[in-house]
């Protein structure tokens, strides 16, 4: 009896009786709901376009960060002495290699092997995991790095509102996060629908067969593709890395986005974002209202139980594609 | 609006022309040493029975396949090994035997799809919805208007295509086709899978896309009336060989036509 109260009822006497604490929880929910619907954005970019299931998206944000801060150490050892100009800098030639990635992938891996099985591909991208790890390491060094927040003038310090009774804390790097996040899905759902290039993208997504027909070079659309998910992850790799430092742990992170896709199913951008967000958020709630009964750090494993639970019920996820075979 | 490319080609002259191509699969030849030429403005079919060759040939004039023998004249110029896309930049336009639609799109971002090669203004610009972009937009629009008007698809403009009917569908394709202005519209088997009447509409465009844009068109049919209709010349293979040319009477009255169709006793 008392333990179902301590799990049916309890919690939500907390809440009711804390508001501003729900609050709390939920923001910080909030935050890192956005960051894993980053993540999952880039893997969907990929699959929706070229099919492939892209396990290297999460070093893609590692190696992203990695980029940027080791490109800004050199700038500065090289004789720029203004921290903000080696930073844009930095970024502008980080931006640079993601294309420059982008496009050796495409002709390295994927023209190569274009028409093999699925799982070819997916092999190759574990391939291209480890590959970056050694090339992060060997150019930029293994050890964890400080990300260049204050160089790129992002946001420090904390707003703290009154309400409800209490003090809730917003982080502003986290607003900045939030807010940047939510302008470029807005800006990749409009380039998807508005322009030729978007609306290219979506017909190979449909048909390679029928794309090629009309004119549209696959090859030209991996690139840019696999371009913008390598944008996606310097975003993510900023914003995460400012908030802890920026070294190969991160990974573990992106495999977080395999819940949420499971969630919001492989092939749609909404479902990236409405999976993170119940990610984030359904995990944060548990740690912080549930996590006590059971000592805590169930954090780390929550996520993988909720996406068990949708697989077992809908496995297609919230807004991905059912699949329905003729046999 | 740009030109594709290439020479013109008068009326009557040989638009393509498919010298001693061969393409096999491994050990299955799947087309030998075919020659035969196609002209300007005209309505070319291919014909044989199940297993011919036909569809590859198709594929092998729109870059899907490359053949491993001949070579391939387009426009007067020997073209060189080529990719899909190139093949619809040079103005070769194609619908496929099982229908190969944009099926997460409507019908007006289907044609418009067909229009891509026409689009050359940077999608910047498309982006922030900027005048000149804007008015190349606008320009798409009502060339893809007048192809709706063309095959009275009016009413489904805004219809996912996955929630079309077969018969519409086909017509679709035919008109992304249309929407790359294409120098020759090859179809494979455009009747495919249809009743009398939407065959009797089906023949009805393809006659009509002929004389009134005059394109020239090389499609594959099973429809022997159909293909005696409407086409001026008519090619026919049989496991992967040429074993007739001609118009479509002459080659009603070849005896290896008849015996690829009917069997012949041994």
């Amino acid at each position: 009896m008392d333990m179902l109260y301590k799990i049916f009822l309890d919690p939500f006497v907390q809440m009711a009786s804390a508001p501003d604490l729900l609050v709390q929880t939920l923001w910080e929910g909030l935050v890192s709901g956005v960051l894993y619907a980053l993540i999952a954005l880039g893997f969907v970019l990929i699959f929706k376009a070229s099919g492939v299931f892209n396990f290297a998206q999460g070093i893609m944000v590692v190696f992203a960060a990695l980029t940027l801060v080791g490109l800004h150490a050199m700038l500065r050892d090289w004789g720029v002495s203004s921290g903000t100009a080696a930073a844009y800098l930095a970024l502008a030639l980080t931006v640079a290699v993601m294309f420059g990635l982008a496009f050796t992938i495409e002709r390295l891996v994927l023209r190569p092997l274009v028409n093999q099985p699925d799982i070819i591909l997916f092999m190759a991208t574990f391939g291209m995991t480890y590959f970056l790890i050694g090339l992060g390491e060997l150019v930029f060094g293994g050890e964890p790095k400080l990300m260049i927040a204050d160089d790129l003038h992002l946001p420090r310090g904390a707003i703290d509102v009154k309400m409800l009774g209490g003090f809730v804390s917003f982080q502003k790097i986290d607003i900045a996060a939030a807010a940047i996040a939510s302008i470029m899905v807005a800006g990749l759902a409009l380039f998807f629908q508005k322009t030729r290039i978007g609306r290219a993208l979506r017909a190979v997504a449909d048909s390679h067969k029928a794309a090629l027909s009309v004119g549209i070079s696959l090859e030209q659309i991996w690139v840019v593709v696999w371009f913008a998910a390598g944008i996606v992850a310097l975003v993510t790799g900023i914003m995460w890395g400012a908030r802890s430092n920026v070294s190969f742990a991160l990974e573990v992170i992106a495999l977080k986005a395999l819940p949420v896709l499971i969630l919001g199913g492989l092939t749609s951008i909404p479902g990236a974002i409405v999976g993170g967000l119940i990610i984030g958020i359904g995990e944060k709630l548990g740690e912080f209202y549930w996590g006590p009964l059971i000592g805590s750090g169930i954090e780390s494993w929550l996520a993988y139980v909720i996406a068990l639970l949708f697989l077992l019920f809908r496995p297609q996820g919230l807004f991905g594609e059912r699949i329905i075979e003729r046999i | 609006m740009r030109a594709p490319g290439g020479p013109e080609v008068a009326v009557g002259d040989v638009l393509l022309s498919v010298e001693n191509v061969s393409l096999s699969f491994g050990g299955v030849k799947a087309v030998s040493d075919v020659s035969f030429d196609i002209r300007k403005g005209e309505i070319r079919a291919i014909i044989g029975p199940n297993g011919a060759g036909k569809t590859s040939m198709l594929n092998i004039i729109n870059g899907f396949y490359q053949p491993q023998q001949g070579r391939i004249m387009f426009k007067g110029e020997t073209r060189s090994k080529m990719r899909p896309h190139e093949a619809a930049d040079g103005g070769i336009a194609r619908t496929f035997q099982n229908v190969a639609l944009f099926r997460g799109m409507t019908t007006l971002d289907n044609l418009m799809a067909g229009r891509t090669l026409k689009m050359k203004k940077n999608f910047f610009w498309q982006l922030l919805r900027y005048g000149p972009a804007m008015a190349e937009e606008v320009e798409h629009r009502h060339r893809v208007e007048q192809i709706i008007d063309f095959l009275k698809i009016q009413n489904i403009r805004r219809t996912p295509v996955a929630q079309l009917p077969y018969g519409l569908q086909k017509r679709l394709e035919l008109g992304r086709a249309l929407a790359m202005e294409p120098d020759l519209l090859l179809l494979d088997e455009p009747m495919a899978g249809m009743n009398l009447e939407e065959k009797e509409d089906m023949s009805r465009f393809v006659l009509d896309v002929n004389s009134h844009f005059g394109t020239t068109i090389a499609l594959i049919e099973h429809d022997m009336g159909v293909v005696m209709d409407l086409s001026d010349r008519v090619v026919v293979l049989d496991h992967g060989i040429k074993i007739a040319d001609g118009t479509p009477d002459e080659v009603k009255g070849n005896q290896a036509v008849i015996d690829a169709y009917l069997g012949v006793a041994h």
